[in-house]
């Protein structure tokens, strides 16, 4: 099976000055059609520069997105608005509140990307679509009318997925689709989004820095730390094995109820500037627990170490 | 005597569309050294009481009955006077987000002198000097030179880090943190939070932390209550509470988290939302979404207390 999404060497750098931040830095990931995969890191790491390339609305300084075995990273942002491809990337947001046009009722929230993306419709047509959808995500047809403050965290939720599963995408983009819910609603909200992911077969690239989120929705995650991946891999191998110094920190930080014992690894100090690396110095040199020589001296690369799960790091952990 | 008694609190908001019931018959006490945790859904009340008990109420808010004694004074009693005495001195608080806290106009630094300079006796030199070594505590890298930069020069951790030196100046007796870590990366939580609680042993500071977050409460509480629609449903030691819930409430919230080793089939979501506090309130508030409601429960909660310090309001608690 080839990938729905191949990103090979991508890059954004913006221009501070005289110098260059590094937003993402050679960045390479694939998503497989109906896989889900999370991405994981803190903020500030890039997260959101990457996402905001691959859904084609930020330009690539360099590098390659293929989509559905066709480049579509050359196209400038503007114009990838009017191409097919545009429907089949769709986006999940944060906030459904801050997301959701606060002048529209949910039933147009959800019409206006068919209106834009999909038809010519008939009025009746449309209006059994919209209605189809919040079937699809159970928010209740009555409920259609409304406008955003007279609906629930919940129930603006579904009408964000409501209006990104419209246009029939074939690669979601969820960037923390549940941290502004409170966990009785979210627990509801992730198993509607798992559902909806096996009926559909779409594939899921599910941003969060919500580590328990990740490892109940995903199969494979993504670790970035200051605009590189230093680890990547099977949920399961890289939660029970974490290889990467960074993501053994990152997991030893989820406050646990104590079941989990083990040493914590706690990160001292502030991240590297992201303006101007250093080509030649690991990105998480100076705030590693560990630390060699070769550190500050040959930027480590991602090799493979074990079944799909890769780490770069000289000094990887057992 | 505890540090911080609160008995039997009812506070009541008046809107133009009818009075809010937003706390009834709040009783908590929290003892010197000691770490309680305030957990419970948006709306159930939290902030509401932390701001009562700072006096820092909204001016629609009326307490209708109760009392909030600190040292056996009684807060609501107590003059303005002798209020401005106690907050920033006996009583600190650290605010949900910092950005809108500190005074985006004054250096960090010199937010924390201004505190100093009101409550420690000491001269404009010293409180400088103190702001810095309170800088340099809360481990803020190069405390000289950041004393002296404005909030919006700082990422939202240090802010956060410079509230806690800002809250923790005068060394008071009871520290009340509203949800200090939300929206942080769970690297910078735990790094805030291994802070608060150093702070808290070293000068045996008693903490009323409220949170969102089971997973941080069971963490870094030594008991916790759980409050649910403005009422306080249960109240336990925390291994106590997480290994044997007896509100149902209480037992829906823990199965609803996403944790370690558990499925998302496991989680259990709680059915319905919190009740509307205008107007006329069942008994017991949690009754329409209770599964073990029945007739009896009409009649509201009974709270029973058990030597062990556990406190559980419900007529069917398990």
């Amino acid at each position: 099976m080839r990938p729905l999404l191949d990103v090979v060497d991508l890059c954004r750098r913006f221009p501070v000055g005289k110098s260059q931040l590094h937003a993402v830095d050679m960045i390479s990931l694939h998503v497989m059609p109906g896989e889900a995969v999370g991405l994981v890191g803190e903020s500030g790491c890039g997260k959101s520069t990457l996402v905001r390339m691959l859904t084609r609305v930020l330009d690539p300084t360099e590098g390659s997105i293929r989509f559905d075995e066709r480049e579509i990273g050359y196209i400038p942002a503007a114009r990838f608005t009017r191409t097919p491809d545009r429907a089949l990337i769709q986006m999940v947001f944060q906030d459904p509140t801050e997301s959701l046009n606060p002048r529209f009722t949910a039933f147009d929230c959800i019409a206006d990307p068919l209106r834009r993306l999909k038809g010519p419709w008939t009025t009746a047509g449309l209006k059994a679509r919209v209605e189809d959808l919040a079937g699809m995500v159970g928010l209740p047809v009555e409920l259609l009318g409304r406008f955003p403050h007279q609906l629930s965290g919940g129930q603006k939720a579904r009408v964000g997925i409501a209006r990104a599963l419209g246009p029939e995408p074939r690669l979601l983009i969820l960037d923390e689709p549940t941290s502004a819910l409170d966990v009785s609603v979210q627990a509801v909200v992730l198993k509607l989004l798992d559902d909806l992911r096996r009926r559909l077969g779409v594939s899921y690239l599910f941003v969060s820095h919500d580590l328990n989120v990740v490892r109940l929705l995903c199969e494979r995650v993504i670790v970035m730390y200051l605009g590189k991946v230093v680890e990547s891999g099977p949920v399961e191998a890289v939660f029970a094995t974490p290889r990467h110094p960074y993501t053994k920190a990152l997991l030893s930080a989820i406050p646990s109820r104590g079941e989990e014992g083990g040493p914590r690894i706690r990160l001292s100090g502030e991240p590297r500037s992201p303006i101007d690396p250093s080509p030649q110095v690991c990105r998480f040199f100076g705030r590693c627990p560990l630390g060699a020589d070769a550190c500050q001296t040959e930027m480590p690369e991602l090799r493979e170490m074990g079944e799909g799960h890769r780490v770069a790091c000289h000094t990887p952990m057992d | 005597m505890m540090l911080l008694e609160i008995d039997n609190l009812s506070l009541n908001f008046r809107t133009r569309s009818g009075v809010v019931k937003a706390l009834e018959d709040v009783s908590l006490s929290v003892g010197r050294g000691e770490t309680l945790g305030v957990v419970g859904e948006s709306g159930s009340g939290k902030s509401v009481l932390s701001f009562a008990v700072m006096g820092i109420s909204d001016a629609a808010a009326t307490v209708s009955q109760g009392a909030i004694r600190f040292e056996g004074l009684d807060l609501l009693k107590a003059g303005p006077s002798d209020l401005d005495e106690l907050r920033g001195a006996e009583m600190a608080m650290i605010f949900q987000n910092p950005r809108t806290a500190l005074n985006p106009i004054r250096p960090v630094g010199r937010q924390i002198a201004d505190v100093l300079l009101r409550h420690a006796g000491v001269t404009r030199a010293q409180a400088q000097d103190k702001a810095v070594e309170m800088l340099a505590r809360v481990r803020i890298p190069d405390p000289e030179r950041r004393a002296k930069a404005y909030p919006f020069e700082m990422s939202g951790g240090m802010c956060q880090r410079v509230m806690i030196a800002l809250a923790l100046a005068c060394s008071p007796k009871l520290l009340i943190a509203d949800e200090p870590t939300t929206g942080l990366d769970v690297t910078t939580q735990a790094a805030i939070m291994d802070l608060v609680g150093e702070l808290a042993r070293e000068s045996r500071m008693a903490t009323l932390l409220i949170t969102h977050d089971l997973g941080l409460a069971a963490e870094r509480c030594d008991r916790i209550a759980v409050m649910h629609a403005g009422h306080v449903v249960e109240v336990a030691p925390t291994a106590e509470l997480f290994a044997r819930p007896r509100h149902p409430y209480t037992a829906r919230l823990i199965s609803t988290t996403p944790r370690p080793g558990a499925s998302l089939a496991a989680l259990e979501p709680i059915p319905g939302s919190l009740p509307d506090l205008r107007g006329e309130l069942a008994p017991c508030r949690y009754s329409a979404r209770c599964h073990l409601y029945q007739a009896e429960c009409d009649a509201g909660p009974l709270p029973r207390q058990d030597d062990n310090g556990r406190m559980v309001a419900c007529r069917r608690p398990a």
